[in-house]
C-alpha cells in the first residue's frame, strides 16, 4: 500500500509553497545583493531539516541547555478565580534566558554553523531576542552584533548590559525613528554589506522566505510538547489556544501543530496600545492592511501612501508595525481569530497573575492573559484553555512601576 | 517591445562614443518646488538620464544620506502621487530626457499596480527600479510594467554570480545597473579595475548597456568608471549637495538647483575627457 506523503489540500499546515508564499502573503522581497544569500540559506535549511544529526543536536541543546520540555502548568487558583474554563500555561518563561526566543536562536545558530558563518547579527526591541542571540553566539564562540533602537537602548539598560556581558556588541540605531523596525532595517543594511561571513538571525517568524518557515519550525517545539502534555493531563485536546502576537513567533509555535484539529480554537492577541482609534497601537492584523516590508507581504500599519507607521505598545516585544506572513494568511482563512488588548488591560492581567499564581509574566503574555480573563468565565468548566506564557517579567518591572506611578 | 526614451538615449550616446551620466535625486527633497527646480536643472548641466527617487519610510538598501533625503521629502508632504505629478511637470518642458522612478515596492503596491503603471506612463515615466523586487517576484510588477511599455531596470551586484546572471537579466530592459559593491548606497567605492571586470562579465550575458553606481562621489571616480562602463550613476553625492544647501531643520538656505547644476557639469566634463 502506498500512502501519499503530500500534504492534504485541506491542510492548514502545508504552507508555504516553494516560492515562500502563504496564499498572497510571504515571498522574497529583498534587494538582489541578498537574494543569493537567501537561496543559500534555503538550501542549507532544506538539508538540515531532513538531517537526523541536526535534529538530534537541537533536541540535545533544547533539553540540556534550555531546559525543555517546559512544563504545562494547571493554573488552579486563576481557574477558580475566573470560574470558567480550566486554564493551563505552557511555561516557556522558564527557559534559559527567560523566554521562547531561545528555541529559535538555537536552531538558527546551528544552521549558521553548518553554513560556515562566523559573524551573527540580530535586531532586538526590548532586548529579549538580543539576549538570546548573544547567549547562543557566546555558546558557539561566534562574533555577535545586535542592532537596537537608540531609545530602547536607554529604556532597557539591564538587557543591554546582559548582551555586553555575553560578549555582543550592541549598536544603537538612530536612523528613522530609532524603533524595532529601524533596527531591522539596519540589520538588513549590515547584511547587505557583509555578505561573506555574516548570518542574520531574525527573531520572529517574519522576513523573506525561508525565515518565516524555519522560525516556525524551531518554535513549533512549543506546540508539539503542549499537545503531548495536555493529552497526558486531560486525555483530550484543548478547546482554545491563546498567545500574544508581535511578530508572531511564540503564537505560531503553539498554534501550528494544532492547525488541522478543527475543534481546537485559536486566538492571537495583538497590542491594542492606547486604543485602535488613535495611532498608538500595534494591531497590524486588526487595524492594518496588506503591504510589503522587510522581505515579505503581510498586514502592516501604514498610511494611505504606503509609508510604514511606528507602533506603540506598553510591551516593547509587541512594538512592531508588521506581523509574520503566516498569521496574515491564518487571519484571512478564518482559522485563527486575532483580537487587540489595550495597555491597561495587559497591566491588570500582569498584576492578577503575579498575585494569584506567584508568576511574574512578561508584558507580552500578559496581553494573552488579559484575553483569557475575558473568555474563560463565559466558557464551560470542563473546557480547556492553553495559553503560551512565553516570557518572564523580570525585564518589565521598571515599566510596570512607572505605569503604576511607583518609585522603585 | 517598442523603444523607450531610455533605449533611444542609450543608442544615441553609443553612437557618439559618450558615457551616460545617470543622476539620482529624491522626489520632494526638501519640498516639491525645490526638487522640481533641481530636476529641471539636471539635463542642461549634462545629465543624460534622471533617476527620480520615490521616498519610503523604510529604505533598507540605502545609506544615511538617502535615508535622510527620503525623510525630508516625506516631512515636506511628498507622496507617490506627487512624485508622478513632478515628472509630469518636468515633461511639460522636456520631452526627451528619460526618467526612471527608483524606490521600494510598498508605496506602489499600496497605490495599486495597474493604476500606478497607467499614471506613470501618462506622467512620462520611462523605466522603474524597484530595489526589493528580485526576479523571483517578477509577476508582481516587472512583467506588467514591461507589458505597459516601461523599462524594468535590474540591479546586478557582486553576489550575482554567472549562474544567477541569466535569471537577473531575463526581464531586464533599458540598461543594467551594476551595483559596484555589496553594501548600501553611498558607501566607499572599490577599486575601478574590479568594476571593469564585472562590467565585462555582465556584457558577456547581455547586449544591454551597463551603468555602474553605488559610491561614485567625485568627477575623478566618475571618469574612472566611465572608462570601463556604458554609464555612471551618481546619487548620494547629489543628495549630499542638496542637503548642504539646507539648514538644520531641512529648510532651504542656499540654491540646491544651482549647486547641483555645477556639480553635475563637473562630472560630465570629467567623464567625457575620460573617453577622449
Amino acid at each position: 500500500m502506498t500512502i501519499s506523503a503530500a500534504p492534504s489540500l485541506n491542510s492548514f499546515r502545508a504552507g508555504p509553497d516553494e516560492a515562500g508564499m502563504f496564499g498572497i502573503f510571504g515571498g522574497r522581497f529583498v534587494a538582489e545583493t541578498l537574494m543569493p544569500l537567501i537561496l543559500d540559506l534555503q538550501d542549507h535549511w532544506q538539508r538540515a531539516r531532513a538531517d537526523a544529526d541536526f535534529q538530534a543536536e537541537l533536541d540535545h541543546l533544547n533539553r540540556h541547555y534550555t531546559g525543555r520540555p517546559s512544563p504545562l502548568y494547571f493554573a488552579e487558583r486563576l481557574t477558580e478565580h475566573l470560574g470558567g474554563a480550566k486554564i493551563y500555561f505552557k511555561r516557556d518563561e522558564l527557559n534559559h534566558t527567560g523566554s521562547h526566543k531561545i528555541n529559535n536562536c538555537l536552531g538558527q545558530i546551528l544552521l549558521a554553523k553548518r553554513m560556515g558563518k562566523t559573524r551573527i547579527i540580530a535586531e532586538t526591541g526590548a532586548g529579549q531576542h538580543g539576549v538570546a542571540t548573544a547567549t547562543v553566539a557566546a555558546r558557539f564562540g561566534l562574533d555577535c552584533v545586535v542592532y537596537m533602537g537608540a531609545t530602547d537602548v536607554e529604556r532597557q539598560a539591564p538587557n543591554v548590559f546582559r548582551m555586553k556581558l555575553l560578549g555582543a556588541e550592541v549598536r544603537p540605531v538612530h536612523s528613522g525613528h530609532g524603533t524595532l523596525k529601524d533596527s531591522m532595517n539596519e540589520a538588513l543594511r549590515d547584511w547587505v554589506t557583509n555578505v561573506e561571513d555574516t548570518y542574520y538571525l531574525i527573531g520572529t517568524a517574519a522576513g523573506p522566505h525561508p525565515y518565516p518557515e524555519l522560525v516556525r519550525e524551531f518554535q513549533s517545539v512549543i506546540g508539539r510538547e503542549a499537545r503531548e502534555q495536555i493529552m497526558a493531563a486531560e486525555g483530550r485536546l484543548p478547546d482554545l489556544l491563546v498567545a500574544a502576537v508581535g511578530g508572531g513567533s511564540n503564537a505560531i509555535g503553539l498554534f501550528h501543530p494544532f492547525l488541522d484539529d478543527p475543534d481546537v480554537g485559536m486566538v492571537g492577541v495583538e497590542a491594542g496600545g492606547r486604543g485602535l482609534s488613535g495611532e498608538e497601537h500595534c494591531a497590524s492584523l486588526t487595524a492594518g492592511r496588506p503591504g510589503v516590508l522587510h522581505g515579505n507581504r503581510t498586514y502592516l500599519l501604514q498610511d494611505d501612501d504606503g509609508q510604514i507607521k511606528d507602533g506603540h505598545s506598553i510591551s516593547a516585544g509587541l512594538d512592531y508595525p508588521g506581523i509574520g506572513p503566516e498569521h496574515s494568511w491564518l487571519k484571512e482563512s478564518g482559522r485563527v481569530d486575532y483580537v487587540p488588548i489595550m495597555d491597561d488591560e495587559a497591566l491588570e492581567a500582569f498584576q492578577l497573575l503575579t498575585r494569584l499564581e506567584g508568576i511574574i509574566p512578561a508584558l507580552e503574555p500578559a496581553h494573552a492573559l488579559a484575553e483569557v480573563v475575558k473568555r474563560a468565565p463565559a466558557m464551560d468548566r470542563e473546557a480547556i484553555i492553553v495559553m503560551n506564557l512565553c516570557g518572564r517579567g523580570d525585564k518589565d518591572i521598571f515599566t510596570v512601576a512607572k505605569m503604576l506611578g511607583l518609585e522603585m | 517591445m517598442t523603444s523607450t526614451r531610455i533605449d533611444r538615449r542609450m543608442a544615441a550616446l553609443k553612437e557618439q562614443g559618450r558615457p551616460a551620466l545617470v543622476t539620482y535625486m529624491m522626489g520632494g527633497d526638501p519640498d516639491y518646488d525645490s526638487a522640481l527646480a533641481v530636476m529641471k536643472a539636471l539635463p542642461p548641466a549634462g545629465a543624460d538620464i534622471i533617476e527620480l527617487g520615490m521616498p519610503f519610510s523604510d529604505p533598507m538598501a540605502d545609506g544615511p544620506a538617502i535615508q535622510a533625503a527620503g525623510l525630508r521629502a516625506l516631512k515636506g508632504g511628498q507622496t507617490l502621487k506627487k512624485t508622478l505629478a513632478m515628472a509630469k511637470d518636468f515633461r511639460a518642458a522636456d520631452d526627451d530626457t528619460p526618467i526612471v522612478l527608483m524606490g521600494y515596492y510598498n508605496p506602489i503596491y499600496s497605490y495599486g499596480v495597474e493604476g500606478f503603471l497607467e499614471d506613470a506612463k501618462a506622467a512620462g515615466i520611462d523605466g522603474l527600479i524597484v530595489v526589493d523586487l528580485p526576479p523571483e517576484m517578477d509577476a508582481e510588477l516587472c512583467v506588467p510594467a514591461l507589458e505597459a511599455g516601461l523599462n524594468f531596470i535590474r540591479l546586478a551586484t557582486p553576489t550575482t554570480d554567472d549562474k544567477r546572471l541569466p535569471t537577473v537579466l531575463q526581464n531586464t530592459s533599458g540598461f543594467v545597473y551594476y551595483v559596484s559593491m555589496t553594501g548600501i548606497t553611498g558607501s566607499a567605492l572599490p577599486d575601478t579595475s574590479r568594476v571593469g571586470e564585472a562590467v565585462g562579465r555582465i556584457k558577456a550575458h547581455t547586449p544591454l548597456p551597463v551603468c555602474v553606481g553605488f559610491g561614485v562621489k567625485s568627477p575623478e571616480q566618475a571618469a574612472a568608471i566611465a572608462a570601463a562602463a556604458d554609464g555612471v550613476v551618481v546619487g548620494t553625492a547629489i543628495v549630499n549637495i542638496i542637503a548642504a544647501t539646507l539648514d538644520a531643520d531641512g529648510q532651504r538656505e542656499g540654491d540646491p538647483a544651482a549647486a547641483v547644476s555645477a556639480f553635475v557639469a563637473s562630472l560630465k566634463t570629467a567623464m567625457i575627457e575620460a573617453r577622449a
